[in-house]
């Protein structure tokens, strides 16, 4: 059985990386199941209640290489629907008053309780993902490979030195535990069935809620959705010059209808907000064009733009990391070519 | 309080990447050392917070001998003393050895009377990013152990009045501390009762400049040495690979503002212009 993870937003939908790694799970699931070193087995105990049976598909649940979920809290029938189309099998719901507020170490033995004993558990490699996928390891007396990319009868493959280059790996225990890297791949759908919910009667001990979130604080400059989820990112870097030379960029990411991207270099400047920021230590981005405005290419910032579909410089130095790894260029000073590209776009719109 | 910061010495990668001959890591040869920025924050985090509250940062590593720079490195900024853990190959232990080896001397160093009240790692390492060392030690140490925090407040109790890094209240170490991090859907604030540990996320402080006395300072740094242990099968991996060389060559659209209208082409051709 391969156990995902999956993180749901405010409104009750699935987040694009817990698609990308189901996708993973269900397109891999024949390795990983090989992988995996005996053959699974159902949780202890078994599921508490069933709220739904399914047509009962022949052996949809505790199917070897089946895609099963685990996910916290609410569980809406949107996300059920968006479940069933990424082809899901079954889903463990896992709610509790205790598990309302964020508690990584009492989520990650929620998930670990429902847990097959061997097989594979996974998670998209968010920071969320990250956290609960090692708690869980630990718990499980397990290794955990984060940010893995692919998966063959060799081992798994996995992102190291921030993206420039691949660990190959394997995890010889029991449970295989592990988070899949951000863009490693689409998420495609399927033909829909209609998922088994099982809800479970859980224990949460005390001491795993002695860290729970307290409050959250939302702030507009916190959020990264627009800038991970965007088609068009705007990117700028120190060749923007000062904290005001912005007017440019963010406008042709305004008539992109997308979001501006930073450089280190500019959140260390304290430009922009940490939040912009796109590379190893900042978001990685997969739009379908990325427009790098004065970046020189460093290999932490590559790192973050490397699934971007097409690659657009426009940099003053033609031998610049990013002029040469792109797909398109302009020699010049941003200022003045996205100026007029901007005009351009306008006078074009009449 | 007393802190303690683990980092990590990392190549200083900024153009190609080869590998070794084994092909089991990255050629280091020629290249330049560093720690992650997320641990530069950490280091940067336990000061403003040791100064808060009349405390000490101690910085600790597993590396070879040469992981001492990085160790005055910290000290040149403001930590008071490091801890070498000298291994010649420190990545294999991996991520389980390297959390049981650093467990194993915040034991020793208690015993030897110097006990901390905070531990800070990265929330991952630059070069092997595991993103779970902080969290392994915690469990080692039987400690409480948040991740990406990005500010600490000691003191701070849950909903109540904040005394924030900086505003000096009285000197005297705080039990709990309130900690804050960006989460999936605004900042989160923790509260956090020590001894813990904190995995610490880039982008709350920003790391400030060794001063001239500093350098001077880390010069003279007291720094206790151990050494590890022999490594056992701590390491799954198998072997690096680098991703495959990038065919595409780049196509020069022009120069200056002339090139903006087949910039726009070719926006219009991928479909993402406004209407």
């Amino acid at each position: 059985m391969i156990l995902v993870y999956v993180e749901t937003d405010v409104s009750g939908q699935v987040q694009l990386t817990s698609a990308e790694a189901l996708t993973f799970a269900r397109t891999n699931a024949e390795v990983l199941t090989q992988l995996a070193t005996s053959t699974p087995q159902l949780p202890d105990g078994g599921p508490a209640t069933s709220r739904h049976v399914a047509e009962a598909p022949s052996g949809s649940s505790g199917r070897d290489d089946g895609v099963e979920v685990a996910l916290v809290g609410e569980l809406t029938e949107d996300a059920v629907g968006q479940l069933s189309r990424l082809g899901v099998s079954t889903i463990h719901h896992l709610e509790h008053p205790d598990l309302q507020s964020y508690s990584a170490a009492a989520w990650a033995q929620a998930i670990l309780d429902i847990a097959p004993e061997s097989g594979t558990v996974s998670a998209s490699g968010t920071p969320r993902g990250m956290e609960l996928m090692a708690h869980l390891a630990v718990r499980a007396g397990e290794r955990m490979a984060a940010n893995v990319v692919a998966v063959d009868d060799e081992g798994l493959l996995r992102q190291v030195h921030g993206g420039t280059a691949f660990e190959r790996l394997r995890l010889d225990g029991d449970l295989q535990v592990l988070t899949v890297a951000g863009h490693a791949c689409s998420p495609e759908e399927v033909t829909p069935t209609t998922p088994e919910i099982f809800d479970y009667e859980l224990e949460i001990a005390e001491a795993d809620l002695r860290t729970a979130l307290v409050r959250t604080e939302v702030e507009a400059t916190d959020d990264t959705s627009g800038l991970t989820q965007a088609r068009a990112v705007v990117g700028a870097g120190r060749g923007v010059g000062s904290e005001t030379g912005f007017g440019e960029v963010l406008e042709l990411a305004d008539h992109l209808g997308g979001a501006l991207g930073v450089s280190r270099v500019v959140t260390g400047l304290g430009w922009r907000p940490h939040s912009e920021q796109v590379g190893q230590t900042g978001s990685r981005i997969a739009p379908d064009v990325y427009i790098a405005c004065g970046i020189s290419g460093a290999i932490q910032h590559m790192a973050g733009v490397d699934g971007a579909k097409t690659l657009i410089a426009i940099n003053t130095d033609e031998e610049a990391t990013m002029v040469q790894r792109a797909d398109y260029a302009i020699i010049g000073d941003l200022h003045e070519v996205v100026g007029a590209v901007n005009e351009e776009i306008v006078r074009r719109r009449g | 309080m007393d802190i303690l910061v683990c980092i990590k010495r990392v190549p200083d990668i900024a153009g190609t990447v080869t590998l070794n001959a084994a092909g089991t890591d990255i050629d280091e040869s020629g290249l330049g050392h560093t720690m992650s920025s997320h641990e530069e924050c950490a280091i940067e985090l336990a000061i403003q917070t040791a100064a808060a509250t009349g405390g000490a940062v101690t910085v600790l590593t597993l590396g070879p001998a040469e992981a001492v720079e990085q160790l005055r490195a910290a000290v040149a900024v403001g930590a008071h003393d490091g801890i070498l853990v000298e291994s010649a190959d420190p990545g294999a232990f991996g991520p389980e050895g390297i959390a049981q080896i650093l467990g194993d001397v915040v034991r020793d160093r208690a015993e030897q009377g110097q006990s901390f009240d905070l531990v800070l790692t990265g929330s991952d390492a630059a070069d092997t990013g595991d993103f779970q060392v902080g969290i392994r030690l915690a469990y080692d140490l039987g400690y409480p152990v948040l991740t990406n925090i990005q500010t600490l407040s000691p003191g701070g109790e849950a909903g109540g009045p904040e005394a924030s890094v900086g505003s000096n209240d009285g000197g005297a170490a705080a039990a709990r501390i309130e900690a804050r991090g960006i989460g999936p859907s605004g900042t989160e604030i923790f509260a956090l009762d020590l001894p813990a540990v904190v995995a610490v996320q880039e982008g709350g402080v920003d790391p400030r400049y060794p001063s001239i006395t500093g350098r001077m300072k880390a010069k003279r740094a007291p720094i206790v040495e151990y050494d590890a242990p022999e490594p056992g099968a701590g390491n799954p991996r198998i072997r690096l690979e680098l991703p495959p060389e990038k065919t595409r060559s780049v196509t020069i659209l022009g120069d200056g503002p002339d090139a903006a209208p087949a910039l726009v082409d070719v926006l219009e051709e991928i479909g993402v212009i406004r209407p």
